[in-house]
């Protein structure tokens, strides 16, 4: 133990904790002071008037509502899939797995392609959508799509490893003793999982928030319409209006630091009840 | 066996319900439009796919992809493994703060990530106006498509590997010691090879990520055919203009590769565990 002490001294140590350092504050914390500085640079008054701005406020509310249902619809999602896949054994399993994951690996633009080949005019179900009125390309349904589907695994794979660890027996116990479901995950299952849970949301959260190509093929970039944040920063950014790009961006960054704080407090929180 | 799961399903209720809401969800969100993916690729003539995945300007554009992904894969490897060791082995003030922003690409929205980084990187920024006097020009060229594809993949290398590094005993490294290794080979020799299937891991991952990425690229590119355009901006292109059948065709050649990427990992991953566990 001292010899290992006394090798994880002395130069090479400071050395790489150097190299880390400015390697992370070159590409991580410069781009968020830069963000803040141009948003802030030419006054507060200036940023407060980026951000009121008409198409600002309908980017921030359009934001917040796609957010809001694609966290919850993955929450939902999640819990059940995590039980399913954990708590039973049955045929095609794997296949599940293996698909709740895939979103994970396509990249956004051709998740936003796969939409709009379902969703688009030369898709077979395209004149009964149009019968009905159903708008889902360049339309907010849409955008909420993408999002779903880009945050899709996030919240059951922070749940699963946890309940495949735990095992069965308690809930197993908690049946024969004649609880319900509901009763089960309440009060077994959930004590077990709720820092994971809210650690997956605050993840979704946060992708759910800032998507952007795959938001960006479906959206159809209408201006206080289907333009969620990101998008309305590509447009002021390609209008040439830095300064109000920067501002709404700084709102993302802000809530960006907030979801790290989180995130770690969680963390802490699920370690020191796991032990 | 049979009769203990069957017995296992019975006692814990609710299988039916949330299988029936997993398959649901499923079914709508991944597996119908997938499935039209597939429906239209097959409506697709080979010889108009062979014709857009072989145009120039496709071509380069996955070259442009692949070699940018691939030196911010190896960047973020070379990096990932001296911060996971710097997070793991050194105590140092700062250290719960660098643990938090490792994860900052992954809560960050990545189209602020790339005007910020494009800002910051032209000729006249606070980073690249200092490269500039040596002639080095960081946006609008493949070193800024490859600056934002580091930015995006680091968290995955240090992610994997900081687990792994963790459990490996000091009584390895140890014990190398006393029988003679001198730093190096105990590095090369007995930390290393623990920790190569996860760096793999996290090295495919940030790779297969980088091949896909769009909105932290597509600011820093400056998107000049032939020279800085990626796959994915191909493929948006062709959607701006309803050429459907052209971008499904390019992003079919990018789904196989990804897939070839996670593939061949997955084969590294089980193969090198089949080696730890035949070891132990």
């Amino acid at each position: 133990m001292n010899m290992s002490i006394r090798k994880n001294s002395g130069p090479v140590k400071w050395i790489l904790i150097g190299i880390s350092t400015i390697f992370l504050v070159l590409m991580l914390i410069l781009p968020l002071i830069y963000v803040m500085a141009t948003a802030f640079g030419d006054g507060i008054q200036v940023f407060i008037k980026a951000v009121t701005d008409e198409y600002a406020l309908k980017a921030i509310l359009l934001t917040i509502e796609v957010t809001i249902i694609a966290v919850l619809i993955n929450t939902i999602f999640g819990i059940f899939a995590a039980w399913c896949i954990t708590r039973f054994q049955f045929m095609g399993k794997k296949v599940i797995s293996t698909l709740i994951d895939l979103p994970l690996t396509v990249s956004p633009i051709i998740a936003g392609l796969i939409y709009v080949l379902t969703f688009g005019r030369q898709s077979a179900i395209y004149p009964y959508l149009q019968q009905s009125g159903i708008k889902i390309i360049f339309a907010v349904p849409g955008v909420v799509l993408a999002t779903i589907f880009v945050t899709f695994p996030f919240i059951s794979r922070e749940i699963i490893p946890l309940l495949t660890a735990q095992g069965t027996d308690e809930e197993e116990a908690a049946a024969l003793m004649g609880a319900g479901g509901f009763q089960i995950f309440c009060e077994i299952t959930f004590p077990h999982i709720k820092w994971a849970l809210l650690y997956g949301i605050v993840l979704c959260t946060a992708r759910a928030m800032g998507e952007f190509g795959a938001v960006s093929v479906l959206s159809g970039h209408l201006r206080g319409k289907t333009n969620t944040m990101p998008l309305y920063i590509e447009l002021l950014y390609q209008g040439y209006d830095f300064t109000g790009a920067f501002a709404v961006s700084a709102i993302l960054v802000a809530m960006a630091v907030v979801i790290l704080i989180l995130r770690s407090i969680l963390e802490d929180k699920g370690k020191t009840e796991g032990e | 066996m049979s009769e203990k799961k069957r017995k296992k399903r019975r006692v814990i209720p609710g299988f039916g319900l949330s299988l029936g809401v997993t398959i649901t969800l499923l079914g709508f969100i991944v597996v119908i439009p997938l499935c039209s993916l597939v429906v239209f690729s097959a409506q697709l003539s080979f010889s108009d796919f062979i014709e857009t995945v072989t145009r120039p300007r496709v071509l380069s554009s996955y070259a442009v992809s692949f070699q940018t992904a691939f030196i911010a894969a190896i960047i973020d490897a070379v990096m990932g493994i001296i911060i996971a060791w710097v997070l793991v082995r050194y105590d140092f003030p700062g250290k719960k703060i660098m643990n938090g922003i490792i994860e900052l690409p992954f809560a960050l929205p990545t189209a602020v990530a790339g005007i910020s980084l494009t800002h910051l990187t032209t000729t006249n920024g606070w980073v690249g106006s200092f490269f500039d006097q040596f002639g080095i020009k960081i946006a609008y060229t493949k070193i800024g498509i490859t600056a934002a594809l580091v930015f995006i993949g680091i968290p995955f290398v240090v992610r994997s590997v900081q687990p792994v590094l963790e459990r490996i005993d000091l009584q390895y490294e140890e014990a190398a010691n006393i029988l003679g290794a001198n730093s190096r080979q105990t590095l090369f020799q007995v930390i290393l090879p623990e920790i190569l299937p996860a760096l793999i891991g996290g090295f495919t991952m940030s790779f297969a990520r980088g091949l896909g990425e769009y909105g932290s690229v597509v600011f820093i590119a400056g998107n000049t055919p032939y020279e800085t355009e990626i796959a994915p901006l191909m493929i948006m292109a062709e959607l701006q203009e309803y050429d459907y059948a052209s971008a499904t065709s390019i992003a079919l050649v990018m789904l196989l590769a990804a897939f070839i990427i996670l593939f061949v990992n997955a084969v590294i991953q089980s193969r090198t565990s089949k080696i730890v566990s035949g070891i132990a």
